[in-house]
């Protein structure tokens, strides 16, 4: 019973991570950049939250919703105007200018809203229930049914919708979809724009359990492993990777006297680096093996 | 301006491509000695900070400026160089035979991680050597009987010659010594074979291999050397610091030394110590900053990591050959004077090559 309840409790920090894990693939899927920054989009999104909600004192709904539609329009500028302009270069170079973006959104965060710690109420906090003598409190209950929705909202999106199916035409080859007349640029902005939405939700979901700073952009390291595990490049990996990151992490914080001390901070990179030396193409990929040398 | 006529091939791979490169490195190693005569012993220990700066430069340079690698987790490497080095030196080895065994250290420890990791390509490099860079700074935290564990640990300050650590002028010497001397290590490897592939491997991976180079022995090489300077780095740095504690060796050490050779320039040793000069600098920098920024700003904490990021995302948009990218700009238009064109350093757009098959 306790191992269900671990894995409940996983299940939902896993949740967490797959959405970040989700927007770092979206990305990648469509431009072979992978944005760096993922975790501060997260950061900004909670904070964004917190000052609608607990300082404007908006509807939790109305300031969830809000948050969302500003980050991904942040997302979009963030491509259209930053982003774009380093296309061509060698990875090193994206991969330095995410970081250096990431930098600047904590650096910004730390100065607008200071370095202390926040919190704001949620229609879920603090409510409990129980089911068979497991306890699932409704925060966790928020993260997972919220995640099982918007994976079940970009499903359809993408399978029906005509800018979904642009976006699926575009990453799978610019210049062909660029001949059928799809606006690729403006695509690929779109699509910097929802992996910033997902963050931004993922960052609204996770801030009643750790409290709102500048910590928890750390979170996006952890999403690079549920995203590498899952095979980048691939979405029900993303979150599958995310879920089972999560997991481990539970078991591991719980285990902790059989294994050794500390293992929970670092499971997650032990399985990152663990995936990428034994088995590099990941759970899900759908794609040829990872380049090997 | 210069025109260099090669008579022999030997030529080509001369440190110094003519005497006014002797003439003007000789006249900076001189000013360089007579430096402790000239300033006062608290710049002297900033100048030091940049040596060292400067060799973990080297070695994150030859990995990623030269050999197209990035690594996000270089902070381990100095971590690991300041442990073993300060180890080392409580068991009672010497200094002069602390650091050769530090260097060896680092240089395996390099080998060990790169042979698995160096197999992936790209972007996964970067996110395995971040993960990296969080394991060695928890090993740092529990490996208590080693490292000392949170509580840190003291660097032992040895003598050299009768004259102590304590005595800046003597670190200084130490410090420029080991500089220079991996300057020339580098640039001996970097005209070599090896250093030829590791370019080679930077510029094209299939064009290399086509030619007969072994991408994962000099992958791997690339990382152990680097791992060799960086650590080298660190144990210097361990001195510096004096107390040794995990948490100086972060994920935010790394992206320094990312920083300083973006800054510095890319692909050119100059680079490394005009790096070195500007990262040693940037927190004097910052501090002047705060006092001309409205006090609601300027003492906020956050304002370094900010203008850290900002620099970084600047230098790469808009000169992403460095200081010393500029420097060369501004050295050819004197050169050219009227005739200088705009066009010589044109960025020549590459189409996105594909990670995909």
């Amino acid at each position: 019973m306790q191992l269900i309840q671990l894995i409940i409790d996983g299940v939902a920090s896993g949740c967490i991570y797959g959405l970040v894990a989700l927007g770092f693939v979206l990305i990648y899927k469509a431009t072979e950049t992978i944005n760096f920054a993922q975790g501060d989009i997260l950061m900004l999104g909670a904070f964004v939250a917190f000052s609608l909600i607990g300082v404007l004192g908006m509807d939790y709904i109305m300031g969830f919703a809000l948050t969302v539609v500003i980050i991904a329009v942040f997302g979009f500028f963030l491509d259209s105007v930053v982003v774009r302009q380093i296309i061509g270069q060698p990875p090193f170079a994206t991969v330095m200018l995410t970081i250096g973006i990431g930098f600047i959104l904590r650096g910004f965060a730390s100065i607008y809203w200071g370095t202390d710690i926040f919190s704001f109420s949620t229609p879920f906090s603090g409510k409990i229930t129980e089911f068979n003598g497991l306890i699932i409190s409704y925060v966790n209950l928020s993260i997972i049914i919220g995640t099982v929705i918007l994976v079940l909202v970009l499903y359809l999106f993408f399978t029906f919708s005509r800018i979904g199916v642009a976006m699926r035409a575009s990453s799978e080859n610019q210049l062909a979809a660029y001949y059928m007349g799809i606006p690729v640029k403006f695509i690929f902005s779109l699509i910097w724009s929802i992996s910033a939405a997902t963050a931004a939700i993922a960052g609204v979901l996770l801030a009643p359990i750790t409290l709102v700073d500048t910590s928890i952009s750390l979170i996006g390291l952890k999403a690079f492993a549920a995203a590498v595990l899952g095979g980048f490049g691939s979405i029900p990996g993303a979150i599958v990777g995310g879920i089972i990151i999560g997991i481990v992490e539970q078991l591991c914080g719980t285990y902790e006297n059989y294994l050794f001390e500390g293992i929970r901070e670092i499971s997650a990179y032990l399985v990152l680096i663990l995936t990428l030396i034994i088995y590099p193409r990941g759970l899900f990929s759908d794609k040829a093996e990872v380049k090997k040398v | 301006m210069r025109f260099i006529f090669k008579t022999n091939y030997a030529q080509d791979i001369n440190i110094a491509r003519h005497s006014g490169d002797r003439f003007w490195y000789s006249l900076l190693i001189i000013l360089m000695l007579a430096m402790p005569l000239l300033i006062d012993d608290f710049y002297l220990g900033e100048i030091s900070y940049v040596c060292i700066l400067a060799i973990a430069g080297i070695g994150l340079m030859i990995l990623s400026g030269y050999t197209g690698l990035a690594s996000l987790g270089h902070a381990a490497f100095l971590g690991i160089g300041a442990y073993t080095h300060a180890f080392l030196l409580t068991n009672g080895i010497p200094f002069f035979a602390s650091i050769p065994i530090v260097v060896i250290v680092s240089f395996m420890v390099g080998a060990l991680i790169g042979i698995p990791i160096l197999r992936l390509t790209g972007m996964y490099l970067a996110i395995a050597t971040l993960a990296l860079c969080f394991i060695a700074e928890h090993v740092f935290i529990k490996w208590e009987h080693f490292t000392g564990g949170n509580r840190g640990m003291p660097v032992p300050q040895p003598e050299i010659m009768g004259m102590s650590f304590y005595d800046s002028a003597t670190f200084y010497y130490v410090c420029l010594a080991f500089l220079i001397l991996s300057m020339f290590a580098a640039i001996n490897i970097l005209r070599s074979p090896t250093g030829r592939a590791f370019v080679a491997i930077r510029d094209s991976e299939i064009a290399a291999q086509s030619l007969g180079v072994n991408l994962g022995l000099y992958k791997a090489l690339s990382f152990a050397i680097s791992g060799a300077f960086t650590g080298l780095a660190g144990a210097l740095l361990a001195h510096y610091i004096g107390y040794l504690a995990p948490d100086i060796f972060n994920i935010f050490l790394s992206l320094t030394l990312l920083l300083l050779i973006v800054v510095g320039g890319m692909g050119s040793l100059h680079g490394t110590v005009f790096g070195a000069i500007f990262v040693g600098y940037l927190p004097q920098l910052i501090a002047i900053c705060r006092d001309y920024l409205p006090s609601s700003i300027g003492s906020q904490p956050g304002l370094e990591p900010m203008l850290f990021g900002l620099i970084l995302v600047l230098f790469i948009l808009y000169e992403p050959l460095g200081i010393y990218g500029r420097w060369v700009k501004v050295k050819l238009f004197f050169q050219l004077f009227p005739t200088y064109k705009k066009q010589t350093f044109k960025k020549q757009k590459v189409f996105t090559k594909s990670d995909r098959v």
